[in-house]
């Protein structure tokens, strides 16, 4: 752990429920993250493993029905966002918790040039002028890498490229200035030599703002690339968190270690690249005990009925696994 | 740039409508049996004169020649005499054209004011009052016929309320019932294009965006989505508004409206082919040159299309 990194975002013991009828998908079963100032905190898991709800939870944009909210709280700057009414929530969404998603043509507005996408906030939450907000639009286009002149300004998004538009969406969401940046896969839908970009702005702009980022991927060579500190889900619940280097080092889950063999890697070319056998549950099944226990390797009888918590040992390594650590033979 | 070459992409397919239904109208009059010259000059003319009246109409020559002279006058906006009273068609159908257009208008703007607003809150607050009344609204709208409402409007406001005047129209009074009955069934099918695509730009993906960005409801729904909630609305306002420039046969009728609509019908009475055939060209370059006009608005709001 970074000896002076503060805390910033907290989410504590947050559980979700899709109600469809009488049926309840249990989509969060009590997550903890905790996210620290000028770090990028890498929340990893396969599709369906509830990445995207809990970055629309800290949103406070989860739909209402379905969605309901079952338990924990999400701190931020000493509030609680749960309790707060949709206004309040609102003057925090885009000025102080902006998001990025994944795919720009489709998030962007198509009818709408750039610069009003991006002035309409600045106006706003900052009450800023026309003038002034075109100024400030025009530094932050800079700041993406989109040109000084400000050529991007007057585009519509169908103008740009598929990396500029991600560009543009990444000067949308810190025009204000956020504490923390929530990127929900932003580098999925990009050609692979763009994702590097893209990462590498992403640093950059975090270390230049000195916010905190919650990078959501299924992809842990990317998290690789781009994280300080990495979570894994699994079925709604957290397995495995800690700094990038002891996670990529010394995976203790072994759903973490089968996640790793599954990225590709120079060391081991020519060799099948290993999959995980079965799926992510669905939320509405998800199975007793450990949920991972049906796809495990070292699953036995207490796994099925026990589900282990998740329990950080001295150096903030947490992990919940009955038998962490284990290893088996591949 | 992308305008300028959308524009004349525009214009060239409007042009190149417009000769195909000239070409098309000129065949199909010529296909039907029967001689013009013979109808004009009655059963018992002689073969003379008959021929006399031929080459007037410029029957006699061969059909290509035929064609090409109607070609450069249908580009000249010459529609010939009608056979009945010799009056150039032309100037007949610009005589009737300004009720028609301004009962056009009319009828459109009750269809634009009515129906986008009451669409829109529709699909805003769905399932909600306003969503039911539109709902009735537009289905009552498609199921009554226009001339039916016209005549329901007249016996209550002007036989038994008498507060608006019965035919004719010579006051502005005289044009608010055959608007409302023309404007009801536009607006109904206006309304249900508005709900539609409103309801389907609410659930794009840049709404989430939207709302992540901290804006109000008001600016999500009434600047993001509607914005291109109402593309859609702008072709099929076209569409309904070129119809209506065609004249309202029946709605004219019932309210004795000296429009377009009654013009042709009188034509068909008297079988007078020339003002028939200049009817049926005039509404067909009338309802491309709108069509072509609403293709160059949408672009002017969705600059997207420009670039095909």
């Amino acid at each position: 752990m970074m000896a002076d990194a503060k805390e910033l975002l907290k989410v504590e013991n947050l559980g979700v429920c899709f109600i469809h009828g009488t049926m309840e998908a249990h989509a969060l079963r009590g997550i903890d993250l905790s996210f620290y100032e000028k770090e990028i905190h890498g929340l990893v898991g396969e599709s369906g493993s509830g990445k995207t709800v809990t970055s629309t939870c800290i949103m406070g944009l989860l739909p209402s029905p379905p969605g309901e909210i079952t338990s924990g709280r999400i701190l931020f700057e000493n509030e609680n966002l749960l309790e707060l009414s949709q206004g309040q929530m609102r003057s925090y969404r885009g000025r102080k918790i902006a998001m990025v998603f994944q795919e720009p043509s489709k998030y962007l507005n198509p009818a709408f040039k750039i610069g009003e996408q991006i002035t309409e906030m600045l106006r706003l939450h900052l009450d800023m002028n026309k003038e002034k907000a075109r100024e400030r639009a025009k530094e932050l286009l800079g700041l993406v890498g989109l040109g000084k002149d400000g050529r991007v300004l007057d585009s519509y998004p169908h103008e740009l490229s598929g990396g500029m538009k991600q560009r543009a969406m990444i000067a949308i969401a810190i025009s204000c200035n956020p504490r923390f940046l929530i990127a929900d896969e932003p580098t999925t839908a990009l050609d692979v030599t763009l994702q590097l970009q893209i990462l590498r702005l992403i640093k950059e702009l975090k270390d230049l703002l000195g916010m905190g980022v919650l990078f959501i991927s299924h992809d842990l060579g990317v998290v690789k690339e781009v994280a300080d500190r990495v979570s894994v889900i699994y079925a709604g619940r957290i397995v495995e968190s800690s700094t990038k280097g002891t996670l990529f080092d010394k995976p203790l889950h072994p759903y973490t270690k089968l996640l790793m063999l599954s990225i590709p890697d120079a060391h081991r070319r020519g060799q099948r690249l290993a999959t995980i056998p079965g799926r992510v549950p669905d939320a509405d099944a998800t199975p007793s005990g450990c949920a991972f226990h049906p796809r495990c390797p070292l699953a036995d009888d207490r796994c099925k009925s026990e589900n282990p918590e998740l329990r950080g040992n001295e150096d903030g390594h947490k992990v919940a696994c009955h038998h962490a650590g284990e290893s088996w033979n591949i | 740039m992308d305008f300028v070459k959308f524009f004349a992409r525009r214009l060239g397919r409007l042009l190149l409508t417009v000769f195909i239904i000239s070409t098309l109208v000129f065949f199909v009059v010529r296909v039907i049996p029967g001689d013009p010259a013979l109808i004009i000059a009655g059963m018992d003319a002689s073969p003379e004169d008959v021929q006399a009246i031929r080459v007037k109409l410029g029957t006699d020559k061969p059909l290509l020649s035929q064609y090409l002279v109607w070609l450069s006058s249908i580009a000249r906006f010459d529609f010939g005499t009608t056979l009945i009273s010799g009056e150039p068609v032309i100037k007949l159908i610009m005589e009737r054209f300004p009720l028609t257009l301004t009962l056009a208008l009319l009828g459109i703007s009750i269809g634009i004011f009515v129906a986008v607003p009451l669409g829109v809150m529709s699909a805003v607050k769905r399932w909600s009052l306003w969503d039911y009344f539109g709902l009735v609204f537009s289905q009552l709208g498609m199921a009554i016929p226009s001339f039916w409402l016209g005549m329901l409007l007249l016996i209550l406001f002007a036989v038994k309320i008498r507060i608006l005047p019965l035919f004719g129209a010579d006051t502005p009074a005289h044009f608010i019932l055959p608007a409302v009955s023309l404007g009801f069934a536009r607006a109904a099918i206006i309304l249900r294009m508005a709900r539609a695509s409103m309801i389907e730009e609410l659930s794009k993906e840049y709404i989430i965006t939207a709302r992540a960005k901290g804006l109000t409801e008001r600016m999500v729904k009434y600047k993001h989505a509607l914005k291109n909630g109402l593309l859609p609305v702008i072709t099929v306002t076209g569409i309904q508004f070129g119809y209506m420039l065609g004249g309202a046969i029946i709605v004219e009728q019932v309210f004795s409206m000296p429009g377009l609509g009654r013009l042709f019908l009188f034509g068909i009475y008297q079988r007078d082919f020339t003002l028939i055939q200049g009817g049926v060209i005039f509404v067909a370059i009338i309802f491309s040159l709108v069509n072509f006009l609403a293709d160059i608005l949408y672009s002017i709001v969705n600059p997207k299309i420009r670039v095909e």
